[in-house]
């Protein structure tokens, strides 16, 4: 068995950014109750994983918590579980938050990575987008980070806003990788229904980036940072040599990961469950010594097979034929996906090509 | 008693019958009249201690064109006969199968026995013969109308007469049938009632006077037409001393008791027990129960002359029991079959192939299974190089195929292909050898073909006067010739086409209603086969000929459905991952293509803990929607594709 994640969701932000539905609240009056309530919830969970390799703080923001509560939260994490000694541990950060007073309190606390949402580096977009910095101040907490002694950095970048021009994504791109990051997240906007950009997209107040506009900032986005030297290892994630995220690739690899958190989600090999969304649900089942879980459901063989199929195709690791089940068809389809350049097969792997991550949710149906 | 319905009886004698029927009703009836009142086997009836007599029965269909209220009407009978109360009462209670409900249309006719007491006190037996409302049905229609001595002719009144309306009352008069004319839906705010008088006199040369006002919808004008029908409709002819002569118009299967019988007697009487011969096979079945159609079956002690009713008798598959056919009794069977008996032959044909070959087995098993309630289908094994092993089916028309593939999916389970509807072709091939074709994978070697014909049919169409010319049109690009005009009322025009069947049988009904904004009817009749040029269409899917779709059609519109079809599949594959050409061929030569351009993008951004269940969950969908498709090649064609080519538009 593969190594397991730890992942905790800060349901926190101090304000809503236009483009995002992930679960969070801006009413950070509830962080204490909920800081005690995740201590509750660790507990069910001792001793039910084997020591973890990875260690994420996502969210929400986690860096919307005041210092003496992320120390709160790291410790309970460091007292109720255990941890392997080379421990890749993430925090998402925004650049508003990076004080020099906080990212010495991350380095105190053994926090490893740092996730920056940087978003673009223009500040028409940041404002549009409602980020609470600009360009420049996340250029300089990003110099903060690397003065303090963070030998690994993300930047998280999003493209294909609305009126924005491949022009000025390269140049967020340019920018980006003048910071010299070991890994970038560039996430095509995707119009989530109930965030405010889907609902004013809904209501015909913006116009959605067209299909050949999208597959444009793709391609560029692949070659540019390729060129660069990173490597496109999963549909949205890019990485120097040796710095890919472990905590992520356990999501694609199938891995076992234990999230913490209203709406937080766990696999443990053979069951996946989750968390209910709303954090006062949260707080009320696990102050009435009840577990905030939702939903639970156990794969079946053909539910960890389909689930492998679109993981595989969506990073370069792709999936081994051996595991592919055979069908009459299966040489022709992997002929095709060969000549239309969507895969290629190497060392018994068929391996998206950049292209195929353009085909990415379509290629697992072939082999259904 | 007596005196009473005599008295009832000389008012039929003596009520002016229809133009158009008068004189042959009073012959037919005349033995009716004079025959002294017979009183029949002393049997109890609603469980009051009435008899059922002979004289109180009445036996008759309702007729009319399709949507013109027949199944509401019915429904009301039922009502008003206190069969159901209100709480059990749903709409078209007699539709009973949900995909006749639904469509609104009758497929499968249903036959009630209906109480009524009359303003006298007395009561009477009302046989309410339903009848199947479409045209691929019309030799059932005239089984029924064979078992009746009146009809209900009901008439929409805002749509006034139609092509079936005319249709069905031709049929009604061969049969010498009582012809009672009921305006229908007089509630609606567009309802023309003189209007309808007047077509009823100049088009259907009725009394006008005579046509009972209706609204089947909020029930008005009901006890009017039952009164009619006990007064209009003469009782049955009694010969209940002669040997048996049971005529059946209907059966249906019971998995318990096996085929259930509909017939009506015109002689003799049968009861449990009884040998009986069906005369055109002449095999014998013993006679297990015979009774009533009420709600339900109600068992009787036995059928007599001129009652409708059922038998069970043992016998295993509706496909023993023909439509038409006469029961007779073994021990003293009738000299002569009652006329009319016909063998009904499938008219439109197409293959039935199963998604996954590992379904066929099941797809064996449904098609048994269904076959024991529907004798019209016929079906072959059947094989093609693209879809595999299947069937290959004949239907009696373009709704008969629709209402079996619709059953076998929604009854039985199954996800089958069903290729492009055929006609039946004939090619006479040098060395004078006649070839009989009805499926395009037998098209002869074309060096070898001497003369090729199709079946024709004679096309008639009411529309009117206003959308004659697309009318016309219409009918020349089918290929229809020899038109005739017939102008009935003001207005309206009777359009008669010959044309080939090939050309009708799958949207040209559609297409009719929206050139003529729905006030166009259409019915036809089959009339021989033609010459003409036939020649076989293929299509090639990424360059692999898909031999499911090809099509026999005449060489004048060989290019013109080639481009269709082409164009339709373009729409009906969904894009794949990449390019597919698809093309339409002659003998190897290309006339037709389209493309259909490759996904150009297909993915989502992100996809962490919580997405994974939501994709998967995504997938299985998909993957469910990818099991109702055929992979040809490495191209998934979607069930319905190969039907849908050419339910198009081409303008």
């Amino acid at each position: 068995m593969n190594n397991s994640g730890l992942y905790v969701h800060i349901p926190f932000c101090r304000s809503r950014c236009t483009y995002c539905d992930f679960y969070s609240q801006t009413d950070l009056s509830l962080a204490p109750e909920w800081l005690a309530a995740m201590k509750v919830e660790a507990s069910l969970y001792k001793d039910r994983f084997a020591p973890f390799d990875s260690l994420y703080l996502g969210g929400g923001t986690p860096t919307a918590l005041t210092k003496c509560r992320l120390k709160k939260l790291v410790h309970t994490l460091y007292r109720e579980f255990c941890f392997k000694e080379d421990l890749e541990f993430t925090v998402e950060a925004n650049p508003d938050d990076l004080s020099q007073d906080y990212v010495a309190l991350l380095k105190d606390l053994g926090v490893n990575r740092v996730s920056v949402g940087v978003q673009s580096l223009d500040d028409n977009e940041l404002s549009f987008i409602r980020r609470r910095h600009n360009a420049s101040q996340a250029e300089k907490a990003f110099e903060r980070l690397r003065k303090t002694g963070f030998q690994t950095l993300s930047v998280d970048l999003i493209y294909a806003l609305p009126g924005q021009t491949l022009n000025t994504w390269l140049k967020t791109l340019h920018r980006a990788v003048r910071l010299h990051p070991e890994h970038l997240s560039c996430y095509q906007l995707t119009l989530e229904k109930h965030s405010p950009l889907g609902i004013m997209a809904t209501r015909g107040k913006i116009k959605k980036a067209g299909i050949e506009e999208e597959r444009r900032f793709f391609l560029a986005t692949s070659s540019f940072l390729e060129e660069e030297g990173y490597l496109h290892y999963e549909v949205s994630n890019f990485a120097l040599h040796g710095q890919l995220c472990r905590h992520n690739l356990k999501y694609w690899e199938g891995s076992p990961y234990l999230g913490l958190g209203p709406a937080a989600h766990s696999f443990d090999g053979t069951a996946r469950w989750w968390n209910t969304r709303s954090i006062k649900r949260y707080l009320r089942r696990l102050s009435e010594g009840g577990s905030p879980r939702a939903g639970k459901e156990t794969l079946s063989p053909e539910a960890r097979y389909m689930e492998h199929l679109l993981l595989g195709f969506r990073t370069r690791l792709g999936v081994e034929i051996d595991r592919i089940k055979h069908a009459p068809e299966l040489e022709a389809i992997l002929e095709r996906l060969q000549k239309s350049g969507l895969a290629i097969i190497r060392k018994g792997r068929v391996i998206p090509t950049t292209e195929g991550f353009l085909h990415a949710d379509g290629l697992p149906l072939l082999f259904l | 008693m007596g005196s009473l319905l005599e008295n009832v009886f000389c008012k039929v004698g003596g009520k002016k019958p229809s133009k158009r029927t008068t004189g042959k009703l009073h012959n037919e009836f005349q033995p009716v009249r004079q025959s002294k009142i017979f009183f029949y086997k002393s049997i109890l009836w609603m469980n009051q201690g009435l008899e059922r007599h002979m004289s109180q029965i009445r036996n008759f269909s309702i007729i009319a064109h399709i949507d013109h209220g027949k199944s509401t009407l019915a429904d009301r009978f039922i009502q008003y006969a206190g069969l159901v109360n209100e709480r059990q009462f749903r709409d078209q209670i007699l539709d009973s199968m949900d995909l006749e409900r639904e469509r609104g249309i009758t497929i499968k006719s249903h036959t009630i026995t209906l109480p009524y007491t009359d303003e006298a006190g007395e009561s009477y037996a009302l046989n309410l013969i339903d009848t199947p409302g479409h045209v691929d049905f019309s030799y059932e229609v005239s089984r029924a109308l064979a078992s009746c001595e009146g009809v209900l002719l009901l008439v929409d009144a805002s749509q006034g007469v139609q092509a079936q309306t005319l249709s069905n009352l031709f049929m009604a008069m061969e049969h010498d049938l009582n012809i009672i004319p009921v305006i229908n839906k007089i509630d609606l705010p567009s309802a023309d009632v003189q209007m309808v008088k007047d077509q009823l006199d100049s088009e259907l040369g009725l009394d006008p006077d005579t046509a009972i006002l209706c609204s089947a919808k909020e029930g008005t004008g009901i006890v009017e037409i039952l009164q009619a029908i006990v007064k209009q409709i003469p009782g049955p002819a009694e010969n209940a001393e002669s040997p048996l002569k049971a005529l059946i118009f209907d059966a249906r299967y019971d998995p318990f008791r096996g085929v259930i019988v509909s017939c009506r007697l015109f002689d003799g009487r049968v009861k449990p027990g009884d040998v009986i011969r069906f005369m055109s096979h002449g095999r014998t079945y013993r006679v297990e129960e015979v009774g009533l159609f009420r709600l339900t079956r109600e068992p009787a002690k036995n059928l007599s002359a001129g009652e409708v009713g059922y038998i069970i008798a043992g016998v295993k598959t509706v496909s023993d029991t023909r439509i038409g056919d006469t029961i007779t009794l073994d021990s003293n069977p009738a000299f002569e079959a009652l006329p009319g008996f016909k063998e009904v032959r499938p008219v439109v044909f197409s293959s039935l192939y199963p998604i996954s070959s590992e379904d066929y087995e099941s797809l064996v098993v449904a098609l048994e299974k269904y076959k024991l309630n529907d004798a019209a289908l016929v079906y072959q094994k059947d094989s093609s190089a693209a879809l595999g092993q299947g069937f290959r089916c004949g239907f009696l028309g373009l709704l008969h195929l629709e209402i079996v593939q619709e059953r076998l999916e929604r009854e039985y389970d199954q996800s089958f292909i069903m290729t492009v509807p055929s006609v039946q072709y004939q090619f006479t091939l040098s060395g004078d050898r006649v070839l009989t074709v009805d499926n395009p994978q037998y098209y002869p070697d074309p060096t070898t073909i001497v003369t090729s014909a199709e079946p024709f049919i004679r096309a008639t169409i009411f529309t009117p006067e206003r959308h004659l010319g697309a009318v016309m049109k219409l009918c020349m690009e089918r290929r229809g010739v020899n038109a005739r005009f017939n102008s009935p009322a003001p207005g309206r025009l009777e359009v008669i086409y010959d044309m080939p069947l090939a050309e009708v049988i799958v949207d040209f009904h559609d297409k009719l209603k929206s050139i003529t904004q729905g006030y166009g009817s259409f019915d036809y009749e089959l009339a021989g086969y033609r010459e003409g040029n036939l020649v076989k269409l293929d299509f090639l899917v990424n360059g692999e000929k898909v031999d499911a779709l090809s099509l026999i059609v005449h060489a004048d519109r060989a290019r013109q459905w080639a481009v269709q079809v082409c164009d339709r599949l373009k729409e009906e594959i969904p894009r794949h991952q990449f390019k597919i050409a698809i093309q339409g061929a002659i003998g190897g030569k290309i006339i037709a293509r389209s493309t259909l351009s490759s996904f150009r993008k297909d993915v989502t951004a992100k996809c962490y803990g919580g997405d994974i269940t939501r994709k998967r969950k995504l997938l299985e969908k998909q993957k469910k929607g990818k099991k109702r498709m055929k992979m040809v090649g490495s191209v998934q064609i979607p069930q319905g594709a190969f039907v849908a080519v050419l339910k198009a538009d081409y303008e």
